[in-house]
């Protein structure tokens, strides 16, 4: 076992970096670009948590983790004991250990921050939970009465595998549905593999459904049944299916053959595998100068994917400065790393094509900032006559998405806003029809992994309350 | 799993094959489609129902073998499952009492506009049906057409059956004669559906076409199906795949079509190649 060290020691210390691939090789492959701590890392990092008596960590953790205990078994080396620490509120570990944005939750606000060197809680989250994977240590559903009240989640994305595990855990009979042929969501079809390999997706989920929940895939909620129909079979319904539609910036030449929503690149990438085409069927059509235009998250794994697909210069343009880029610091420095190239504020005006429909540039114009808009950050203002042409074979549009309007268009009583998403009350998630619940992006629209996990969780808590009190959705109905 | 109840070769190229999908059945409405996939591997390609069945929980597909996964699919026998199956996706078709109609059908198209003349002529339309081929071999599905229609007109390019020449050749005389055609749905190639749209124009009938664009998920998520409609982008997906065939911008429509025609014949040569090996090992053993 490993000592405790003194907190004069501990204060010291600094954080254990986490080796990565290196970017020259990374660009070649779709492998995991952070390797993971080793065990003696691991312990090492632990030890300098300060174990605060009263915790500012846990607060700033939507999964709701015990961090400061978990953090404690690790330096004892109870590995085990960490991980079923984890486990007790988050049921994605591997996932939220390698997707949060730990630098804006539970490490911004631990109290080392204010020396510049948190404790790296996301890494030894993730350590904990690759060690258990590795290991073969299983969770367990806890010994209780199983309850005879059905609930059905609609989307296997974060929110919905949350809500089912945490209903499960309740003693709930919970079915999810999922209309791709695999689950888990964005975490499939969106976030790429060497940023979150789907080996580790499916093994969660597969953990998931060793607890009892039911997965049903190629089941189209709002085309293969409706969520009325589904009322009258379930007690309580939790809508997670995302917000799915892809958002395109209207501009002349955006359906030329070339130009992509990151949606339809990162889904051929990654769920349907066509960086390893033709072994798998679906082809992905890679040009030789990419440019995906904006800058959160999905952008970077856009401009990435491309890159590694073969694309000689991947570009990322976005209509504002470096300083309102919406990814996380992370995602940017790697992308830098890897020779992403940034054109700050650039706002395209046009893709321009040849008579075939491939794309062969596209024109842009440069942009200035000017005082703050509603969202605070300075106003981006097209400079007249500032007009130029990227030249680029291929476009990615990731500028967000929209409400998918299938599943809302099949709930009589439920009700979305004017952008499509769903009405729902912010402590409990119930929208406008008792009994039915929604979050995760469906509710937010684009946001994080994390917050998808946060809104399940909480639903998971209000759908216990509602069912305990004996009440039923099919009474409502 | 999806397992397929019937399959039956109608020609040289075209399948059709029952497949066991109860909920889908149940649900399913003329003009919808389901997306499937051989296996894991397998690309999801979107197929336009022919048929259902929903007593015995069965959808219709009808397919001519086009590349890879087709001819792979068309490998495939009774009791054998499909790996996916999805739908039914996209709007159905505006099912109401219209007056007199025609339906019309090209190649694999005449499987697609099959449940759709029946149901016209259930809500007590007077259905012409046009169906048309290269040849008499590839002229499918007649005896149904012919039950779900009021009047069927076959025709074929060659002459070998039927009436010589195009489809359209046939609806612009019907409506030279006929000033009573209230509505037009043409389903098949995609030169095809823009000929017919050019035909009926002079005549102001409405026409509608079903689009059938390359497709990812199928239900609004991707965007791969996006399709300019009198201006503005829809989705075939989740728009359509029925739109007004006079606002469809076909040059667009046409290039997305092939967008991926390169890796497709490549990934269908190795295929071939492949299956060619196996079965001369086979002999050899």
């Amino acid at each position: 076992m490993a000592e405790m060290i003194p907190v004069k020691e501990r204060m010291k210390r600094n954080q254990v970096p986490m080796s990565e691939q290196e970017p020259k090789e990374r660009i070649y492959n779709f492998k995991e670009v952070p390797l993971g701590y080793t065990k003696e890392e691991a312990i090492y990092e632990a030890q300098r948590c300060l174990q605060c008596k009263v915790p500012k960590c846990i607060a700033g953790c939507p999964a709701e983790i015990n961090i400061p205990k978990f953090i404690e078994k690790i330096v004892e080396e109870n590995f085990t004991g960490a991980y079923l620490e984890i486990l007790k509120t988050d049921n994605l570990p591997a996932v939220t250990g390698r997707v949060c944005p730990q630098e804006e939750q539970c490490q911004i606000v631990c109290i080392l921050e204010k020396q510049g060197k948190p404790i790296a809680i996301g890494r030894l989250e993730r350590f904990v939970a690759d060690w258990a994977r590795e290991n073969n240590i299983h969770r367990r559903l806890p010994e209780l009465k199983r309850k005879n009240q059905k609930v059905a989640i609609v989307g296997s994305g974060p929110a919905g595998l949350t809500c089912a595990a945490d209903l499960t855990k309740l003693g709930y009979e919970v079915t999810l549905f999922e209309a791709l042929h695999k689950p888990g969501g964005v975490l499939v079809y969106g976030i790429p593999e060497f940023r979150l390999p789907k080996s580790i997706v499916k093994y969660e989920i597969n953990e998931i459904e060793k607890i009892g929940v039911k997965v049903i895939t190629n089941f189209v909620i709002g085309a293969t049944l409706s969520v009325d129909r589904l009322a009258q079979d379930y007690d309580a319904i939790f809508l997670a299916n995302g917000a799915g539609a892809p958002r395109f910036m209207n501009i002349p030449g955006e359906n030329l053959n070339d130009v992509y929503s990151a949606n339809e690149f990162l889904t051929r990438a990654n769920l349907m595998k066509a960086y390893n085409f033709p072994e798998y069927d679906t082809p992905i059509k890679i040009g030789k100068r990419s440019a995906t235009i904006g800058a959160g998250n999905v952008a970077m794994d856009s401009a990435r994917t491309a890159l590694r697909l073969g694309a000689e210069k991947s570009y990322i343009v976005y209509r504002r400065s470096r300083k309102e880029v919406p990814a996380r610091a992370e995602e940017v420095h790697h992308a830098e790393e890897e020779g992403i190239i940034f054109n700050f504020l650039t706002l395209p005006v046009k893709v321009l094509g040849d008579e075939k429909g491939n794309v062969i540039g596209m024109e842009c114009l440069k942009m200035e900032l000017g005082e703050p808009d509603e969202s605070g950050r300075r106003r981006p203002i097209p400079i007249n006559g500032s007009n130029f042409v990227i030249e680029v074979d291929m476009v990615i549009d990731a500028i967000g998405t929209s409400a998918n309007p299938i599943v809302a268009g099949s709930a009589t009583g439920v009700e979305t806003n004017k952008w499509g998403y769903f009405i729902v009350d912010e402590k409990s998630k119930v929208t406008t029809k008792e009994g039915i619940y929604a979050g995760g992006d469906i509710v937010r629209g684009s946001a994080t992994v994390i917050s998808a996990v946060g809104d399940g969780k909480v639903a998971a808590r209000t759908i216990n309350e509602f069912l305990s009190s004996g009440k039923s959705l099919r009474e409502v109905f | 799993m999806y397992k397929i109840f019937k399959k039956e070769k109608l020609n040289d190229i075209i399948y059709s094959m029952w497949i066991e999908a109860s909920e889908i059945a149940l649900s399913v409405q003329p003009g919808q489609f389901i997306i499937l996939m051989t296996k894991e591997k397998g690309e999801r390609v979107p197929l336009t129902i022919a048929d259902f069945d929903r007593e015995r929980g069965l959808i219709r597909i009808v397919f001519q073998i086009v590349g890879k996964t087709s001819e792979e699919l068309s490998t495939l026998e009774e009791g054998d499952e499909l790996y996916s199956f999805i739908g039914p996706l996209g709007k159905k078709t505006e099912i109401v009492h219209y007056g007199k109609v025609i339906t019309i059908g090209g190649g694999t198209g005449i499987a697609c506009i099959h449940p759709i003349a029946r149901a016209l002529k259930e809500a007590g339309n007077e259905v012409i049906s046009i169906i048309g081929a290269r040849n008499k071999d590839l002229i499918i599905m007649e005896e149904e057409l012919k039950l779900a229609s009021s009047e069927l007109i076959v025709t074929t390019d060659d002459g070998s059956y039927g009436r010589k020449g195009f489809v359209t050749q046939i609806l612009k005389e019907i409506l030279d004669q006929d000033q009573n055609i209230e509505k037009i749905w043409a389903i098949g190639p995609a030169v095809m559906m823009k000929v017919t749209c050019e035909t009926t124009k002079p005549y102001q009938v409405d026409t509608i076409v079903s689009l059938n664009s390359v497709m990812v998920d199928g239900t609004g998520m991707c965007g791969s199906c996006r399709v300019t409609i009198g201006g503005e982008t829809k989705f075939v997906c989740t728009d359509g795949p029925e739109f007004d065939g006079q606002l469809v911008d076909w040059a667009e429509f046409m290039n997305r079509l092939i967008r991926y025609k390169e890796q497709e014949q490549r990934s269908w040569k190795i295929y071939q190649d492949h299956t060619h090996l196996f079965k001369c090992g086979k002999e050899m053993e």
